[in-house]
């Protein structure tokens, strides 16, 4: 028996929050102290196991690509077992975790009310995170995709911002359970197409479903997940759950959370069913060409900072999905990057936000100006981040984006006929033409904000509570800004690994789209669905 | 089959017998009792329902009572009146843990710490215990009568107040009519068939010919005689769901259980929620597995009308739930919709679909007692039950609070609790037998449903109260029935499994006969 990290990663964190929960009254002061333990041996884990992976050689499927992998049996009589493992893309994606849970504890250092509740509800959901990522069985990952959704509940109604919060916990948590819900049904019914039921991913990611099947039921599972990862037109819970969220869970939020969404769909959706993606993917990739679009043009028109950043979200969350949808390795590995520092990015826009609304009291930007002045680290951390989500050559969001757009550009140069009949071929290099300029509209908006809150004349008399910026919300920022230039700078930290986590998946679709070209077979009419609705 | 009463005979009714004789024991001890003391009643029933549990399944463990084997010849008892099978054991344990965390949770309410309250009780988990056991259409009508007899005076325990008085009157006006419908059902099956025992019915509606089959021989008259004995079985069905339709508060015959639920005693409401159901579940699995309405099958009009039943009861009782403002109220319509959840296991009609339904029935005494034991607690304060009591409970007690959060997570089938696992054995089970559409059905019902169990979490952890610095009182024996009932909650998710094969094992029982 090799030693749990994956388990301890994803176990550590609740027994932090039931340590909590059992502390008195009066020593809510230690919680805080324990919920930093928990995330910095997290973090320390989580990094053995980025750097610990052995990055497989290509071509190797993805079953044997899994790494730190730990097997008990749990509910045997319904192929339902405790399966963990990591590959590239996973590792990755628990380190960022683990990077924004840290951050986010840091940040809500000194939270006023029942910090020992907050921190034990934060321990939850980054549990619930970790989870996900480590999951190899498909109902353990359900399993954990809800137990992360509701102590976002409980963290945004509490702790949220008085205005909004109860409207927008209510919004975020029935939109992301009706989404996994409907994931769910779907799932269901493939689990019983399968010849041995068994919700063991590696089963299932070498198993071929009959291509009517996963002709219907992709969308249903794909989109289902899609919503958290706040793909148009269901992200409207985003914005509002971003808004009115503390400071932390905004960042685990944005940062983590919508990743959680186009991870599983990724592993669930995309590796389980190639034909039903290759097939749908011309039409979704419509759906991110409006998120990378609108999403920046409805942030072009915010004055409150965080609906702004909530907006760049959508906008950056859609690029991911593009980059899924160009079914190349290219796009996918765009993809995966910029999962990793969109994450960063806004957990670290998030934390600047929340230090300049703690002393300013509002997040309007009419009414924000020359805080450079007073919070002059801030100030540098936001810029960062703004020329990180400008895709800045250098940050790392230039190492994400550009493949993004390059393999939308390539496209996959075979012609087809998918979804409403639309064929890849013809308008993806039109796709990369309209959603390129989003960038320019994104540097339009980061700097009108950058201007208005951060430079300007600064009223000393309208501001009496600026605070200088604290040690340790420095040492969360420095942290942030350093991350993201490293990636910048030296790409092959990450790309490595993220490639070798897409790669099984992006053969699969290759061999898929193979396969639409040669028979060009992917046709389904009305009465073809029908049919199978009837005999499912 | 022998009439000669044999000690296995007495061994298959150990728990009811034991049951019996805690009945006379707690009013001895009433009797030896100064009147100061007489919370200790409600202990000893607690003690007593958990000893005999221990009983009940020692039995199962040690001496195989009731054995593994489904095998009718083995398992029916008592001249065919009872069948002592691991379906029996399930619900016994249902039974037995529903009447042990009642009692601990109303021993400190004032007014219920009388004999008779706990006496009733008792009586009432014989009546339900001999009816999930019964096999025969005399024994399962007693068996109710004695089940439901009690529940009406339960229900209108609290004489002096209004709504108590009420809800008993109403619960004994639906109640008796509801079991006059039922019987007049069963004098049919028994005119048709001329049997009362359960198999010996399904194996004589088994020899009837099919329609198309009397059509070929050209036979008209044949003919007419079928339809018209397939019409008198049909209506004799319609009568069975009636009767035990009202039992687990399936739409449309549900209307007393707000009223009821609202107007009883809290700790009653709680038993009753969960027990009667339960015992409503048990009868109807049995009864149209037995084939005694024909072959088990969706191409029976009953099982048309179930379905259609199970989808409105789902409906209905989450989308009222929103509306209240009484937090019994509101819990009463959840359970109508939990009911739908259940019923949806029942209509599979698969082994995989019975067992779910065991599972989530298993699950929900304790979810549903946990939810209503923790209102008995608040309301001994406050002394109402409307969601304004709820507000701050955080702040006042928080791990009551706690508690009830888990309590509605389950019920709302969030992990990681016993909720979660009870709908997803359901719902896998119902897709594997085809209908992956009232899965989704149920699952949207489960989003709705959420809403309103969030709301409660909101206003405990949210909302200030201005009572808010005075602590709620728990006793010891509150404080177990809530350990016991919260650590089953979460023990019955993170080991799902034995539980789950347990319940399917037992499942086995209703179908090794079925069509035979």
């Amino acid at each position: 028996m090799e030693f749990p990290f994956l388990s301890l990663i994803v176990f550590i964190p609740i027994l932090t929050a039931i340590v909590i929960l059992f502390l008195p009254k009066e020593r809510g002061e230690n919680a805080r102290m324990l919920a930093l333990s928990a995330m910095i041996f997290g973090l320390i884990l989580a990094l053995f196991v980025y750097f610990g992976y052995q990055i497989p050689e290509a071509g190797t499927p993805w079953a044997d690509s899994l790494q730190f992998f730990e097997e008990r049996s749990w509910i045997p009589g319904l192929g339902i077992n405790y399966l963990v493992g990591v590959d590239g893309l996973s590792a990755t994606l628990v380190l960022l975790t683990a990077f924004v849970g840290l951050g986010g504890v840091l940040i809500s250092w000194s939270i006023p009310d029942r910090p020992r509740e907050f921190f034990a509800f934060f321990m939850l959901l980054v549990a619930g995170v970790q989870g996900v990522f480590v999951a190899v069985d498909a109902f353990l990952l359900f399993f954990f995709y809800e137990l992360a959704v509701l102590p976002m509940y409980v963290l945004i109604v509490i702790w949220g911002w008085k205005q909004t919060r109860e409207y927008a916990a209510m919004k975020l948590t029935l939109y992301l359970l009706i989404g996994s819900f409907i994931s769910f049904v779907a799932f269901l019914i493939l689990y019983f197409q399968l010849p041995e039921q068994t919700f063991d991913l590696r089963v299932w990611s070498e198993y071929i479903f009959p291509l009517n099947v996963q002709l219907v039921l992709f969308l249903p599972l794909f989109i289902g997940f899609a919503v958290l990862g706040g793909i148009w037109p269901l992200h409207n819970w985003s914005p509002d759950g971003h808004v009115a969220a503390p400071t932390a869970v905004s960042m685990i939020h944005a940062g983590v959370l919508m990743k959680l969404g186009a991870y599983a769909s990724l592993r669930v959706g995309l590796q389980i069913l190639p034909d039903g993606t290759v097939y749908w993917m011309p039409f979704i990739i419509l759906l991110s060409l409006v998120n990378v679009v609108y999403g920046s043009l409805i942030a072009m028109r915010q004055r409150d900072m965080k609906y702004l950043i909530g907006y760049s979200s959508v906008s950056h969350m859609g690029l991911v999905v593009m980059g899924m949808a160009t079914l190349n390795m290219a796009g996918f590995i765009g993809a995966g990057v910029q999962m990793v520092s969109h994450g960063i990015m806004t957990a670290l826009f998030f934390s600047v936000v929340g230090m300049v609304y703690d002393r300013a009291h509002t997040r309007d930007m009419d009414n924000l100006s020359g805080m450079s002045k007073v919070l002059p680290w801030a100030a540098v951390a936001f810029i960062v981040g703004g020329l990180v989500s400008m895709g800045m050559p250098g940050l790392s969001g230039f190492v994400a984006e550009f493949p993004i757009f390059m393999g939308v550009w390539q496209g996959n140069g075979m012609s087809y006929t998918g979804a409403f009949g639309l064929d890849p071929s013809r308008y993806y290099r039109w796709i990369a033409i309209i959603a390129i300029p989003s960038i320019v509209i994104t540097a339009g908006y980061i700097m009108r904000a950058v201007g208005k809150v951060f430079f300007g004349e600064y009223d000393g008399e309208k501001w009496h509570d600026m605070r200088p910026v604290l040690a340790i919300d420095k040492i969360t920022l420095l942290m942030f800004v350093a991350i993201l230039i490293i990636i910048g700078v030296y790409p092959a930290v990450i790309v490595p690994m993220v490639s070798s986590g897409v790669a099984p998946i992006v053969e699969r679709l290759q061999d898929a789209q193979q396969a639409a070209t040669i028979l060009d077979s992917v046709q389904i009419g009305a009465s073809n669905l029908l049919s199978l609705l009837g005999g499912a | 089959m022998s009439f000669e009463p044999t000690t296995e005979w007495f061994l298959a009714l150990a728990p009811e017998i034991s049951l019996a004789i805690l009945l006379v024991a707690i009013q001895v001890y009433n009797r030896v009792l100064p009147s100061s003391r007489q919370r200790q009643v409600g202990l000893m029933t607690a003690w007593g329902a958990f000893v005999i549990l221990l009983i009940t399944l020692g039995l199962w463990l040690f001496a195989n009572v009731p054995g593994e084997s489904a095998d009718l010849s083995s398992t029916l008892m008592w001249g065919g009146m009872i069948r002592n099978d691991m379906v029996t054991l399930v619900f016994r344990v249902i039974f037995l843990f529903a009447l042990m965390l009642t009692a601990l949770f109303s021993v400190d309410t004032p007014r219920l710490q009388a004999v008779e309250f706990y006496a009733l009780l008792i009586l009432a988990t014989i009546g339900f215990s001999l009816m999930a056991a019964s096999s025969d259409l005399i024994m399962v009508y007693v068996a109710l009568e004695t089940a439901s007899i009690s529940s009406y005076i339960l229900a209108g325990f609290f004489k002096n107040e209004d709504r108590s008085a009420e809800a008993g009157m109403k619960y004994f006006v639906y109640g008796a009519f509801a079991t006059a419908v039922l019987l007049y059902g069963l004098s049919m099956i028994y005119g048709l068939t001329g049997q009362t025992g359960y198999y010996a019915i399904g194996a004589a509606v088994q020899q009837l010919p099919t329609p198309a089959e009397v059509l070929q021989t050209g036979d008209m008259q044949a003919f007419g005689i079928l339809q018209d004995i397939n019409g008198v079985l049909l209506i004799a069905a319609v009568a069975v769901v009636v009767g035990f339709g009202f039992k687990i508060s399936a739409v449309p015959y549900h209307f007393w259980s707000p009223d009821v639920y609202e107007g009883s005693p809290t700790a009653f409401t709680a038993f009753v929620s969960t027990a009667s159901k339960a015992a409503g579940f048990a009868v109807f699995i049995r009864i149209f597995t037995a084939g005694v309405f024909g072959p088990p099958g969706e191409n029976n009009t009953w099982w048309v009308m179930l379905v259609a039943m199970t989808i409105i009861t789902l409906t209905l009782g989450n989308l009222a739930a929103i509306y209240q403002r009484n937090l019994k109220r509101m819990l009463a319509y959840s359970s109508i919709a939990q009911a739908g959840y259940a019923m949806i296991g029942l209509v599979t009609l698969t082994q995989s679909g019975s067992g779910a339904t065991m599972f989530y029935l298993l699950m929900y005494v304790f979810t549903n007692v946990a939810a209503f034991g923790i209102i008995v607690l608040v309301s001994n304060v406050s002394q109402s039950d409307q969601l304004e009591d709820f507000y701050g409970l955080n702040r006042r007690s928080p791990w009551l609070a706690m508690a009830m959060m888990i309590a509605l997570l389950s019920l709302s089938g969030i992990p990681p609790t016993a909720g979660f696992f009870g709908k997803f054995f359901l719902f896998q089970a119902t897709v594997q037998a085809g209908y992956w559409w009232l899965a989704a059905w149920g699952l949207l019902n489960a989003f709705v449903a959420l809403y309103y169990y969030l709301t409660i979490i909101k206003y405990m952890y949210l909302y200030d109260s201005d009572q808010e610095k005075i602590a709620i009182p728990i006793s010891l024996a509150a404080k177990i029935g809530l350990f016991v009932s919260t650590i089953a909650i979460l023990i019955l998710a993170i080991f799902a499994s034995p539980a789950y094969e347990w319940t399917l094992q037992a499942a086995g029982a209703f179908y090794t006969l079925a069509g035979g």
